[in-house]
């Protein structure tokens, strides 16, 4: 596997990859199709996440607890498997400018249904269940978009 | 001993305490008021593996981590 920007790339596992800086998208989808390239696969569904200006926000910041992402990713890929299907994904660490992405996942499968139903299921769950922390970059604080946020399951087991 | 973690905006750093459950976890951390308002909205991991019973019983070395509201992408 050949990664270009090795030096920011934080962490990767199977299929998922952590980013210290704005994802390089191009490289990502590119190489992610070159891997798959002889995988027989007949769908290659990408999502792009791309942080918008809004609300004078400079940039958006993240935090990540990597082992329970790890966890919640690799049982997704268990799911897509019995389905016939992969699913890959890469999100930055620390600070995003606007326009730029900090978030991108894709589906391959033989068919395009179960590509469609997966990426549409698999991102869902993404935001309200994957360990990332979100804040806003405004006058350079750093401000928890707490009104973005969803508790996740489980949520309120001490209260 | 049990190490608790907060994970995210919490900003805590992380506590010791003598707990056998979640249950008693849940009111030894009640007590602080800088935490109280997270906890209604926070999930909990056992040694990295989420969970969701207030019966789960911990032992000496478990780790628990605090996880408040998320937002990635």
């Amino acid at each position: 596997m050949e990664i270009k920007s090795l030096y920011f790339l934080q962490y990767v596992v199977a299929d998922m990859e952590l980013h210290n800086q704005a994802l390089d998208v191009k490289e990502i989808f590119g190489r992610w199709l070159d891997e798959e390239s002889k995988s027989n696969y007949g769908a290659y569904i990408p999502f792009v996440g791309t942080i918008r200006a809004e609300d004078d926000i400079e940039a958006l910041s993240f935090d990540i607890y990597e082992p329970i992402l790890k966890q919640w990713f690799d049982d997704w890929q268990a799911k897509a498997e019995k389905l016939g299907a992969k699913v890959k994904m890469a999100h930055a660490i620390g600070d995003v400018p606007i326009h730029t992405s900090s978030y991108i996942s894709a589906v391959f499968s033989p068919k395009r249904r179960v590509a469609l139903d997966l990426i549409d299921e698999f991102v869902e769950d993404f935001k309200a269940n994957a360990p990332i922390w979100k804040y806003d970059l405004i006058n350079g604080k750093r401000i928890y978009a707490a009104d973005r946020s969803t508790p996740m399951d489980g949520a309120g087991l001490l209260n | 001993m049990i190490k608790v973690e907060f994970l995210g905006p919490i900003g805590k750093e992380s506590i010791e305490v003598e707990a056998h459950s979640i249950s008693e976890l849940s009111e030894i951390l009640k007590l602080d008021p800088e935490l109280k308002p997270w906890l209604d909205n926070s999930a909990v991991a056992i040694n990295d593996t989420m969970v969701n019973d207030t019966k789960m019983t911990l032992k000496d070395g478990d780790k628990v981590s605090i996880l408040p509201p998320v937002c990635g992408g």
